[in-house]
């Protein structure tokens, strides 16, 4: 298979991609709070552009409703609300030491070789796009969650969960042209009403234990003291 | 239908008053009345099914059948209860000022966000739908169990939030595969919509309905607090207000597992093998074991109770995971019984942790000689929970038991081991509490107990005879869910 030869559709989805995965990993590796906001940033636009592409190509006018939806939601809504607190709290010099960098990025890679695996029986009756953005939508969901592992701070925790709804979201537009309106609305109001709840809980967090380093929320376990 | 309509519009209406007034001195009462209104409306709504079977809305955006109309009509009602008990709780909390207007108004008004996501979760038609139902679910409870605003309860609403939130990604993730699976035999618009799934299951790919049902019962699994994604489960459930844990207890966690078992069925007519009933069998059981041995190292009374929840969930998954028509009708009724028993028990618990003003069991002592009703409720209650004839518990517990003898004889001693150890577990924490010495200046508390009392006289009943209606009622889900009739 030549790249080439495909059609300017398959050409573009199957770029975004591996955009896509790299910004996922460029996120792992990204010790400054800022600069991971930013890296999310860009991955939603990136994802705006793919929903864009399908709009364009299938000529489905619902598609550039969900890239309208998520310009402002990803793009410009939650990134800006993320960096406020940051601001607000005062954490924008803050660098976080990453522990076993090295491990977390072969983590990464294992996973994403783990999602083309797990995807694999959907190979035999589909399209080189399907299976690759099925597989690019999988690993994005279980990089957040390495992400969210391997950090411990809660603002690098809803960057994590966030670009997990990413991951969701790009496989939906790929492999089924977006979900219904109706889901798709209803998924925008979720996402939204999270990101504000997340807004509300660092506060209380910082309030509460005067730091967003979860590590110290450690009061409630089975574990005996 | 417009049952199904007024039962979705009237907690719509209550998120936004209560957020007005939800501080007004008598406004407990207001939500009893709405909650009333809802169980009349189910009412109305399983008249209705029973007269016509099935309903379908226009446009197939909602479906009610004899599975979700009972679900219906034990939601509302648990609702209600709760309702009535929470009226003079709340009062209590705030009278103690652990509460302000301001939460106050939160929390009336989250009370019926949370019932809007639930009857939303049960009544519509679309899987979609059904996850973003269930998320809210989520998002509406979310600020409820850190109402308190005490460390504690913050950490544990911080990690009910990422914990579920995460989880229910991966239902999503099943979704999307379920989608793309339906789209191949239908049309965009309505490939989500379960009554077309389920008619066209044999068409389906089966290795990707396959894939998708392990993202699923992953996703909703979480929710249902199936071990080892259950962490957050103890955590929301102690920390919140009580009338917050007796819903979670004796609703989400079933409308969880209802989404699980809808998504069974559609697997099952595709691949027309049991593979997804395996996987429920062997983390229902899984959860059943380790939740029975948590009981005993519990300190917190809450926590008890909610290891407990696990515990029970686990043996309903376990039993519709075995699938046979036996068995769903055993975990049917299991499910009615434990959510009644459980929204009791946590009643009496909450009234129980006002009394001492703790919730640390060793500092509860000595409840039947300060208030005998509460006493006595949580020790009878404690006994349905744990199985004893002649309450309901005993009732499904036996028939599970007996479902599995006749299907996978080699699991019993497993479940008899389990059971063993819960009860066990429950009572060497629960009997000093009841029966221990009355510590010096304790104070009984304003207390309504008739929702205890009405829950376990139900209880009681179903215990002894299921009523016709109510075994025809089942049979027919049963025949639903699993194909043919269990008796």
């Amino acid at each position: 298979m030549e790249l080439i030869k495909l059609d300017f559709y398959t050409q573009g989805v199957l770029s975004i991609a591996a955009l896509i995965g790299l910004t996922s990993f460029l996120m792992l590796g990204q010790g400054r709070l800022l600069r991971l906001i930013f890296v999310f940033a860009l991955q939603g636009l990136l994802l705006v552009l793919a929903t864009a592409l399908a709009g364009y190509s299938m000529e489905n006018s619902h598609l550039y409703i969900s890239a309208a939806i998520t310009l402002v939601l990803k793009v410009f809504l939650i990134p800006w609300m993320l960096q406020k607190q940051v601001y607000k709290l005062n954490l924008h010099r803050d660098v976080e030491a990453l522990k076993n960098s090295t491990a977390v990025m072969l983590g990464g890679a294992t996973l994403v070789v783990f999602s083309y695996y797990v995807l694999h029986p959907v190979i035999q009756n589909s399209s080189v796009v399907l299976v690759n953005a099925l597989a690019v939508g999988l690993s994005l969901v279980l990089l957040g969650m390495l992400l969210m592992i391997s950090r411990h701070h809660a603002i690098a925790h809803v960057v994590g969960f966030m670009s997990i709804e990413n991951g969701l979201f790009f496989a939906a537009i790929v492999s089924t042209r977006g979900m219904p309106m109706v889901v798709e609305l209803g998924i925008a109001f979720d996402v939204l009403v999270a990101a504000i709840l997340f807004g509300i809980f660092f506060l209380h967090i910082s309030s509460s234990i005067d730091s967003l380093d979860v590590d110290q929320m450690n009061r409630l376990n089975e574990v005996d003291q | 239908m417009i049952a199904a309509y007024l039962l979705l519009l009237m907690p719509l209406v209550g998120v936004v008053f209560f957020a007005l007034f939800g501080h007004r001195p008598r406004i407990g009462r207001i939500n009893i009345k709405f909650n009333a209104f809802a169980l009349l409306m189910s009412f109305w709504l399983a008249l209705n099914v029973h007269k016509s079977g099935t309903l379908v809305s226009e446009g197939l955006y909602f479906l009610v059948d004899s599975f979700n109309v009972y679900l219906i009509v034990l939601t509302a009602f648990v609702g209600l209860t709760t309702s009535i008990f929470s009226a003079p709780y709340m009062r209590h909390e705030q009278q103690k000022g652990r509460l302000t207007e301001k939460r106050l108004r939160l929390y009336y008004s989250m009370y019926q966000g949370f019932m809007f996501a639930m009857y939303l979760v049960l009544t519509t038609n679309n899987m979609g739908i059904l996850w973003v139902a269930m998320e809210a679910a989520t998002l509406a409870t979310v600020l409820l169990v850190s109402l308190y605003r005490t460390p504690e309860s913050i950490e544990a609403a911080w990690k009910y939030f990422i914990l579920c939130g995460v989880g229910i990604a991966q239902a999503m993730f099943g979704t999307v595969l379920l989608y793309y699976a339906a789209m191949q035999i239908s049309d965009a618009e309505n490939a989500l919509n379960w009554t077309v799934l389920i008619e066209n299951a044999s068409q389906l790919n089966p290795e990707i309905m396959e894939i998708s049902f392990v993202f699923m019962l992953v996703g909703y699994g979480t929710k249902i607090g199936l071990v080892p994604l259950h962490n957050w489960l103890p955590d929301a459930h102690s920390e919140g207000p009580t009338p917050m844990s007796a819903v979670l207890s004796g609703l989400l966690l079933n409308d969880a597992l209802y989404a699980v078992v809808r998504n069974k069925m559609i697997v099952d007519g595709t691949t027309q093998t049991n593979i997804a009933g395996y996987l429920m069998m062997g983390f229902g059981l899984l959860s059943f074991l380790v939740a029975a041995i948590f009981l005993h190292r519990q300190q917190d009374i809450k926590r008890l109770f909610s290891y407990s929840s696990v515990e029970h969930m686990g043996l309903m998954t376990f039993a519709f995971g075995m699938g046979t028509p036996f068995s769903t009708f055993a975990a049917l009724l299991h499910m009615t019984v434990h959510s009644l028993t459980k929204s009791a028990i946590f009643v009496t618990v909450g009234h129980a942790a006002q009394i001492a003003g703790t919730q640390q069991i060793d500092k509860i002592r000595g409840l039947i000689k300060t208030q005998p009703s509460v006493g006595w409720g949580l020790l009878i209650g404690t006994l349905a929970i744990a199985g004893f004839p002649p309450f309901g518990v005993f009732t499904s517990e036996f028939l599970v038991l007996l479902a599995t003898m006749q299907s996978y004889p080699w699991l019993t001693p497993f479940l008899l081991l389990g059971i063993g150890l819960a009860c066990a577990g429950l009572f060497r924490n629960i009997q000093p509490m009841v029966y221990g010495k009355r510590p010096e200046g304790q104070q009984a508390v304003e207390a309504n107990l008739w929702p205890v009392i009405i829950h376990l006289v139900l209880v009681l009943w179903l215990g002894l005879s299921i009523p016709q209606s109510l075994s025809d009622w089942f049979n027919q889900t049963t025949i639903l869910i699993s194909g043919s009739a269990p008796l």
